[in-house]
């Protein structure tokens, strides 16, 4: 039997509806069991306090400078070579065999599992480089591991911003190089933030590749040569082994409103700045 | 002052009456498709010349040659020759900044960027690297009334370009050019999207530019050309068929195929 055109429509827009709903409905779920196993131990004294007994007891402020320095690091080295890449891709290179391989090469890279990073950093940085595991060998590895992600949706912002706007820039007396700093990279650079925000977030929530080449020292890092544990890995460690289940939750608690704040502040950036230019 | 086009030679002093642009036997081909063939022009100081023809006759392309725009699609390849002030702009060494400031272009859809009006006109003076806040205001105030806009944006320079009409846009674009303070302009159908009553603010625009410039108007509008222009320049599929006084041209044209196009038997 043939469905009315009316009936149909209905169909279709209560299915996907529903789709939608259940999207939403998992991530609030997953979220919300998180929050609400982890929260009530999220204290003021747990976000201040080092561990104590491998993390059964006290805090994780450890860790968390520890995220920051191994993530920080690793977007302040994956930013500007991801950015400058697209730019070349974009702006300084005809489509031809060798941009197809670059950009064959950052999708193999961006499908690859994060632990085989992490036995690629663990050998490289760790072995071979001497880095030993470091704040440095994680921030490099993890540079790694995001960089595609900020070539393509720095190529994708870059691509977005209108051939016209070039043929004008040009037309006025620019140089290239004139042309993509005040006019194409202030059009896209709301675009080229949000992906880098995103591998700002894929790096505080990497598990497996910090683990074998940031380690998992319980201290605080006082320096980028030294060992230390980030929150997912402390969040890992403490659930596998059985540690504490109620301060892995918290740490995971921690963990996704950190990830939630960092989004907010990069959509708030972001408006500000679309304010400012558009 | 005129800036030098190439950083080896220097220019010799010329006549004023000498042709501003002088083309010789260009062709032009984006590819294995010939876009000009054979066009041999002359552009005088201080005239405005017309050029019509129909869709595709390679009007745009011969524009977009004279500011070597064209050399940003690598499909593009040209011969022949293209004389500014008597210098080669093809040659070895061309500064394209300076020639591209020396002709300015005006594209037949207003592209205003996403800035202030302000921050628009100034963009190519600063690109030049003029950063004193006094004298980019000055060039600013100026470009605007040679574009015949300055009475509707002065008390609004700091709002977004985007928000004028399309009529504006387009003077705002012409100001922008002008803020180069170039010595030819390049206008590339610059009212095919506008009323007429902005498209005669740009036409009245035009006639007191003349003064200053050569001016190379492409225009579909066979009326436009003859009420906007000295000389008028007939293309058809990439040939110049008949170029002459505006006058002449429309009204006692040489060749059969400038008469059809004009009474509007095709095109």
């Amino acid at each position: 039997m043939l469905l009315s055109p009316k009936r149909s429509q209905f169909l279709a827009v209560s299915v996907m509806w529903l789709l939608a709903a259940l999207t939403l409905g998992v991530l609030v779920f997953i979220i919300g069991f998180i929050l609400v196993q982890g929260l009530p131990h999220l204290t003021w004294t747990f976000l201040s306090e080092s561990p104590r007994s491998m993390g059964r007891e006290g805090g994780i402020l450890p860790m968390i400078v520890g995220t920051l320095w191994v993530a920080g690091l690793a977007v302040l080295i994956a930013g500007p070579i991801g950015v400058a890449t697209a730019i070349y891709l974009t702006e300084y290179t005809r489509e031809g065999r060798f941009t197809a391989i670059i950009r064959f090469g950052a999708d193999c890279l961006a499908g690859i599992p994060s632990i085989i990073f992490g036995l690629f950093g663990f050998v490289f940085f760790v072995i071979t480089l001497g880095m030993g595991l470091s704040v440095l060998s994680g921030a490099l590895t993890l540079a790694l591991m995001v960089l595609p992600t900020i070539v393509r949706t720095s190529e994708e912002a870059i691509r977005a911003v209108p051939k016209s706007y070039r043929d004008v820039s040009f037309g006025l007396g620019s140089t290239r190089w004139q042309m993509v700093t005040w006019v194409v990279l202030r059009c896209a650079l709301p675009g080229i933030g949000t992906g880098i925000v995103l591998a700002l977030g894929r790096s505080i929530s990497e598990t497996a590749a910090v683990m074998l080449t940031a380690g998992s020292a319980l201290g605080f890092p006082r320096s980028i040569y030294e060992s230390s544990r980030t929150l997912a890995l402390h969040f890992y460690i403490l659930s596998r082994e059985g540690i504490s289940m109620t301060n892995a939750y918290a740490t995971a608690s921690a963990l996704i409103i950190a990830i939630l704040a960092i989004n907010l502040f990069a959509y708030w950036l972001m408006r500000r700045f679309v304010a400012k230019v558009a | 002052m005129t800036q030098t086009l190439h950083t080896n030679t220097q220019p010799p002093p010329l006549p004023t009456d000498l042709p501003k642009i002088v083309v010789r036997n260009l062709h032009a081909s984006f590819g294995q498709s010939p876009v000009l063939q054979n066009i041999n022009l002359d552009i005088r100081p201080r005239e405005r010349l017309a050029i019509i023809g129909p869709a595709s006759s390679g009007k745009t392309t011969f524009l977009r040659t004279l500011n070597r725009l064209n050399d940003l699609d690598h499909r593009f390849s040209k011969s022949g020759q293209i004389l500014l002030d008597g210098q080669d702009t093809y040659a070895p060494y061309t500064d394209l900044a300076v020639l591209r400031r020396r002709i300015g272009m005006v594209y037949a859809v207003p592209i205003p960027l996403p800035w202030t009006i302000y921050d628009n006109i100034a963009y190519g003076p600063r690109l030049a690297g003029t950063r004193n806040r006094r004298q980019l205001d000055h060039i600013v105030e100026s470009a605007l009334k040679a574009a015949y806009l300055w009475d509707e944006v002065k008390d609004r320079l700091k709002e977004m370009a985007t928000n004028l009409s399309g009529g504006q846009q387009q003077r705002l674009c012409v100001a922008r050019v002008l803020a180069l303070e170039p010595e030819v302009l390049l206008l590339d159908e610059p009212c095919s999207g506008l009323d007429p009553i902005s498209t005669a603010k740009i036409e009245d625009a035009l006639l007191q530019l003349k003064t200053k410039y050569s001016i190379i108007l492409v225009t579909n509008n066979t009326k436009q050309a003859a009420r906007a222009s000295d000389r008028t320049a007939f293309f058809l599929m990439g040939q110049l068929i008949e170029c002459g006084p505006t006058p002449n041209l429309f009204t006692n044209p040489k060749d059969q195929r400038t008469s059809d196009y004009i009474t509007g038997h095709f095109g």
